[in-house]
């Protein structure tokens, strides 16, 4: 029972890490961009909640409202500014400024917080459980981070499939040239792309940053999980991103409950079993380039 | 007859290879123009400067009297012009029936509808479901085809669709070239396949190593001033 209890944990932290996932695997998949801040971004939502949530005095899940939609800007306008000029070219220039953003957004919040650690006081949500017998407990905030992973997933999932934006969005990630022949602005495309990748990754930001403490340089540790989820699953499969969120998920938990230092352990170990036996990931095409 | 395409004096190179030297071209409205040339002479690149693909070193692009050489690609389709790529670029994520709807996504309103597309090309009526991908050669270059159709063109311009196909496909693709014309398209035609560009077009253009070696109409050149023309050499001498 312990051991159900473990795995169920690592299911639902799956759903979290799957969360700061979505937006590097729509990001990459649209443009072949790999945006190297993407965790610094998540943490950046953080702070701006922390800093909402005291200014209005509201909980920090209400100051969502308004972080969310404001990601979603930067996001459109990071792409327009800065990200737009490195897609398409050499990738070492993607890598140098999407890692000096992520530098200058670390310093940032390091000048304009400190270097404390935080934490999102959402109240009772926090330790509040689902008791399902003496061993197993489903606490509240895990269980509502997995469904607001699986509810963005499958929005995204049929906003692609659906709409005729999404069709845009499928039609640029294949052949942006041909897309263009098709009178699709595919600047507009990936802009849209970036603001929802910034927007899902800030929501995944708020809510890790509700359940774990948090500081100026975290980002970066949260960038790795999610590009070992993107992996894990398969690139450009967002479905195969929530089952890599949830074998990395499983794999810690698993590695915590042999010894409480293994979890990052198993982790790791997981992604380049993976990596390995299986490059494609779990739900990846083999790539047509 | 008007001018639909004008390109004047126009340049066009990647980086510091130049491609197209000076072309002088137009095409009047309705009309079905060829351009011939042996591989490498700068046909696709001259089709992808008026797309918008590649931008013109030096000369202008009129479309329908106004410049369009610094217009974005995405726009000009919404102003007519509709380009079937050498290589058909089927998207292989999207199904057939979502590669022919995405053509008329951004296009100009017209007789051109999923359903009259599917009336002239039969074939693509059994595929509807099935992925861009693994399609036939024949297949993809109809699907290329019926997804320019539906932005509704006034300017059509086909890029070697008889590239890699069997004699018998190149037949039927290019029986719908009367049908295309029958609307009031204007057509211009890239070909490797003289005889095929020749057969369908009023007017042709031979292009030799990036400039305009030959222009005419197809019964008033001889097969010797075309052999020379398209391979800048007299005929037979060689």
């Amino acid at each position: 029972m312990v051991w159900a209890n473990a795995i169920i944990q690592g299911v639902l932290l799956g759903g979290l890490y799957a969360l700061f996932a979505t937006g590097l695997s729509l990001a990459f998949g649209v443009m072949r961009l790999v945006n190297l801040a993407h965790g610094d971004l998540a943490i950046f939502a953080a702070f701006m909640t922390l800093s909402i949530s005291r200014t209005l005095d509201v909980n920090p899940l209400v100051a969502l409202l308004i972080v969310i939609p404001a990601a979603f800007v930067v996001g459109y306008v990071l792409q327009r500014l800065i990200f737009d000029r490195v897609v398409g070219v050499d990738p070492a220039f993607q890598i140098v400024a999407t890692f000096g953003l992520g530098i200058v957004i670390q310093n940032a919040l390091l000048e304009k917080y400190t270097a404390d650690t935080q934490g999102l006081n959402v109240g009772t949500l926090k330790t509040s459980t689902i008791k399902v017998n003496d061993t197993i407990g489903i606490g509240w905030l895990p269980l509502l981070t997995f469904i607001t992973a699986v509810v963005v997933l499958g929005s995204l999932a049929l906003f692609l499939k659906r709409t005729k934006l999404g069709r845009a969005f499928r039609a640029t990630s294949d052949d942006a040239d041909a897309a263009r022949l098709m009178g699709i602005d595919i600047k507009r495309v990936f802009a849209v792309a970036m603001a929802l990748a910034i927007a899902t990754v800030a929501l995944a930001g708020v809510l890790f940053g509700a359940r774990s403490s948090f500081d100026p340089f975290v980002g970066p540790a949260r960038l790795i999980y999610a590009f070992e989820a993107v992996i894990i699953g398969g690139l450009g499969s967002l479905w195969g991103t929530l089952a890599g969120g949830i074998t990395l998920g499983v794999a810690q938990a698993i590695g915590r409950q042999i010894n409480p230092q293994w979890g990052e352990l198993f982790g790791h170990g997981v992604f380049l079993a993976v990596l390995v036996l299986r490059p494609t990931g779990m739900f990846g095409k083999a790539q047509a380039r | 007859m008007t001018d639909l395409l004008v390109l004047d004096h126009l340049d066009v190179g990647y980086g510091d290879f130049q491609a197209l030297f000076s072309i002088d071209l137009h095409v009047e409205e309705a009309e079905t123009v060829s351009i011939i040339g042996a591989n490498g002479a700068g046909k696709s690149t001259l089709l992808k400067a008026i797309v918008g693909l590649v931008q013109p070193m030096h000369g202008d692009i009129r479309y329908d009297g106004l410049s369009i050489a610094s217009t974005p690609a995405h726009k000009r389709v919404a102003q007519g012009i509709a380009l079937v790529p050498e290589g058909r670029r089927i998207f292989p994520s999207l199904t057939v029936e979502e590669n022919i709807v995405i053509g008329g996504d951004i296009g100009r309103p017209g007789p051109w509808t999923k359903q009259r597309v599917l009336e002239a090309f039969p074939l693509l009526t059994r595929l509807l479901n099935r992925s861009g991908e693994g399609l036939s050669g024949g297949e993809r270059q109809t699907l290329a085809i019926a997804r320019a159709l539906m932005a509704n063109p006034r300017l059509l311009l086909l890029d070697e669709v008889s590239l890699g196909l069997a004699p018998i496909v190149v037949r039927q693709v290019y029986e719908a070239v009367p049908v295309i014309k029958a609307q009031g398209t204007t057509v211009l035609i890239v070909e490797q396949d003289v005889n095929q560009a020749l057969a369908v077009a009023d007017r042709f253009y031979c292009l030799l190593e990036g400039r305009i070696a030959l222009t005419g109409t197809p019964r008033d050149v001889t097969k010797e001033q075309i052999t020379e023309a398209y391979f800048g050499m007299a005929g037979g001498s060689h």
